[in-house]
């Protein structure tokens, strides 16, 4: 006889960063069913931004979702220089796309290190959020701000990267690279992540097309689609650069692409860079004549929408706002059923924060000299993960 | 395929059913229908022609409520967005996709609150972003809408 | 000074909410609590469960989804409780005032205590908001 049980997860849980209320049926340990309430986050943006102007609604857009504050305004310039054709100087271009892969590293690396602390695995989530800062640097540096950049507007950007900051920032990218081996190695080698993460919450390629998912969870099941590429704007048709791909499907699958992509992402910087022609940031438009327009830009979590529609007054008539999480998120009707309770937590993401011991964890002895520093201590572990696997047989 | 050839696939396969095309440029095009083709039009982007189904979205026009189901072709990067006019305000109908994608689950949720377009077949159209007690019958987007001036000191 | 104050203002045990934020202000909470900023050395720890904590840090601007559990969980803070308004969302409601979802600005639910302004406030801004509510509790009680 089969007896099943409710769980609520939600509107306000510690493993969510955000109010969302799921409803798993369960039946036993297997989860049956799956419901979500959300719009405890509805902000009604798209009415608001009828009210502004289309200067301002840039700003309203970037309030979207803090992480994605670079991918949304894109979207959104680009939405309206598709109404009226502006150009937009190469140089700024350039900026462009040099903002947006610094924002999809930040956010691959914050993605990271939350599915590290749902494993129990702390120690990825204070590595990550400590790398991220270096990226963090490199945003103020270029932007002004860490987070929420104010960079983009109609017809250009609105700063400049200044020779000076250049070699800075290529130093910060080696030193981050170096980490990001580190990090890589710490979880694609572990044995304990492979056993958490393989196989589980499978998304089949069928399932990822109608779905329409987006970005790397589409990746990640075989659906070989970039914005980047398919819809190339900003620089991204000027340099060399790979789409990451894998067939499984699983959350190991989907972690395996955002790492790889953090690569991919660090060399479009280094070749932005290089390749920056010197110039003029911004194009000054004057009046949006009356059309519509569709931006199209690619968030690190998959593509983000924006259609305008313009009136040949100052503001928009109809702004619509699709982010890519509204394409990916129906599909837990397809992950989660059929997981257990345990792996239904790592795909319906979430957060809370946790003990962990990097930079302070030195072993020191009583004469207060350090005899085994951070190196010391990471070779000691991939030491031992090393032994693990070597007894569980795996390669 | 490029834009025109993927136009003209559409042109030929519904002959008159399609209103009006207007090819914006080489990536961006829109295409007029009767509300009563959607599901075919659709049905033949999304499965023969294997476009991928970005979003649809309703705007509240002076004459009617106008509903726009944008396609992407990934392969050469370009949009095609598909529009029917629902003329009358007071009781919009038009027939769901969820047949055809189950992308657009949510989609059509969405706009049933906000809009108040009613989506004949799709059994699921309940509330998405509203809180429970938001009255019925008062859709936010439409431009009748007055967002109410609130004094918070009296709530 | 009480034992509860002096208690209270030696390690603060800090529930998040975010009612209706965009994200930036939760990732900046988030990032104290890491390696570079790391508020766990002066006892600053997130909680789970708002019957642990003392105080309520609200970030976003509410809505009328939210309004509801607001006050719910304020009620069943364990008292003296503190509540900090954050972000520019959550001072004054920001942006989303004038949104026909949004509700009332928190300091009109219940009573707020500090504010960090800011959009998103930096994480020194953070810190240095939370020792300024620090402050705030120990000269409270200075009299008793």
């Amino acid at each position: 006889m089969s007896h099943k049980a409710h769980v609520p997860i939600g509107p306000y849980h510690p493993l969510q960063e955000e109010p969302e209320f799921y409803k798993l049926v369960v039946d036993g340990e297997k989860v049956v069913d799956v419901d979500v309430r959300i719009g405890y986050n509805h902000r009604g943006i798209e009415k608001i931004s009828e009210s502004k102007n289309f200067d301002q609604s840039i700003f309203i857009v970037e309030r979207i979702c803090g992480i994605c504050s670079s991918s949304h305004p894109i979207a959104c310039v680009q939405a309206i220089e598709d109404i009226a054709d502006i150009p937009v100087p190469e140089r700024a271009l350039y900026i462009r796309s040099i903002n947006q892969e610094l924002e999809r590293i930040h956010s691959h690396l914050l993605w990271l290190g939350l599915a590290g602390h749902f494993l129990g695995y702390n120690t990825v989530f204070m590595w990550a959020w400590k790398y991220r800062e270096l990226i963090c640097d490199i945003m103020e540096t270029v932007t002004g701000n860490r987070q929420n950049y104010a960079m983009h507007k109609v017809g250009g950007v609105r700063r400049d990267i200044e020779r000076e900051h250049v070699s800075y920032i290529l130093t910060r990218l080696d030193e981050f690279l170096k980490q990001l081996d580190m990090l890589k190695g710490a979880v694609l080698d572990d044995p304990v992540i492979h056993a958490r993460l393989k196989g589980v919450g499978v998304l089949t390629k069928e399932a990822a097309i109608d779905y329409a998912t987006l970005g790397p969870v589409a990746r990640a099941s075989g659906v070989d689609i970039d914005v980047r590429r398919d819809h190339p704007y900003a620089a991204y048709d000027k340099i060399k650069w790979n789409v990451i791909t894998r067939e499984e499907g699983d959350v190991f699958a989907k972690t395996v692409v955002r790492i790889l992509e953090m690569y991919e992402s660090a060399s479009i910087i280094r070749q932005c860079l290089d390749k920056m022609p010197q110039g003029p940031i911004d194009s000054n438009p004057k009046d949006i004549p009356a059309g519509e327009g569709i931006g199209l830009a690619e968030a690190p979590r998959g593509e983000c929408f924006h259609y305008i529609k313009s009136d040949g007054t100052n503001s928009p008539t109809r702004h619509k706002i699709r982010a890519p999480t509204y394409m990916n998120f129906p599909t837990f009707k397809e992950t989660v059923i059929g997981e257990t309770i345990s792996d239904a937590t790592i795909i319906l993401a979430g957060i809370d924060p946790c003990y962990c011991c990097t930079e302070r964890m030195l072993i020191v002895d009583t004469k207060d000299k350090i005899f085994m520093n951070v190196e010391e201590l990471i070779r000691l572990s991939q030491e031992a993960t090393a032994r693990i696997k070597e007894k569980m047989g795996i390669k | 395929m490029n834009i025109d050839e993927a136009l003209k696939s559409i042109t030929d396969h519904f002959g008159s059913r399609v209103l009006k095309v207007s090819r914006r440029s080489v990536k961006r095009a829109y295409i007029d229908i009767y509300p009563k083709d959607v599901v075919d039009i659709v049905r033949y982007m999304f499965k023969d022609m294997a476009f991928r189904f970005n979003i649809a979205s309703a705007v509240d026009d002076f004459d009617g409520l106008e509903i726009l189901y944008h396609f992407s072709y990934d392969t050469s990067g370009f949009v095609i967005s598909v529009r029917a006019l629902l003329k009358d305000k007071s009781d919009p109908h038009i027939d769901t996709i969820t047949e055809v994608t189950r992308s657009a689950w949510w989609i059509e949720r969405e706009i049933h609150e906000l809009f108040g377009i009613e989506f004949d077949g799709n059994k699921d159209l309940r509330p998405l972003l509203l809180p429970d007690d938001w009255p019925s019958g008062v859709y936010p987007l439409r431009k009748n809408f007055v967002v109410p001036k609130r004094d918070s000191r009296k709530e | 000074m009480g034992l509860r104050e002096t208690i209270l203002s030696k390690s603060i045990y800090v529930f998040h909410l975010s009612s209706g934020s965009c994200n930036n202000c939760d990732i900046e909470i988030l990032d104290c609590l890491t390696p570079r900023y790391d508020l766990e050395r002066f006892g600053i720890t997130l909680v789970g469960s708002i019957r642990h904590a003392d105080v309520l840090l609200c970030t976003g601007s509410t809505n009328r989804l939210t309004v509801p559990i607001i006050k719910k969980l304020y009620e069943e803070m364990p008292k003296p409780a503190f509540v900090v308004a954050f972000g520019a969302c959550g001072s004054s409601r920001g942006l989303f005032k004038d949104s026909y979802n949004t509700g009332q600005p928190l300091d009109e639910i219940i009573p707020v205590d500090a504010y960090i302004p800011g959009c998103p406030p930096k994480p020194e801004a953070i810190i240095g908001g939370l020792m300024k509510l620090i402050g705030k509790i120990k000269e409270k009680n200075k009299g008793k």
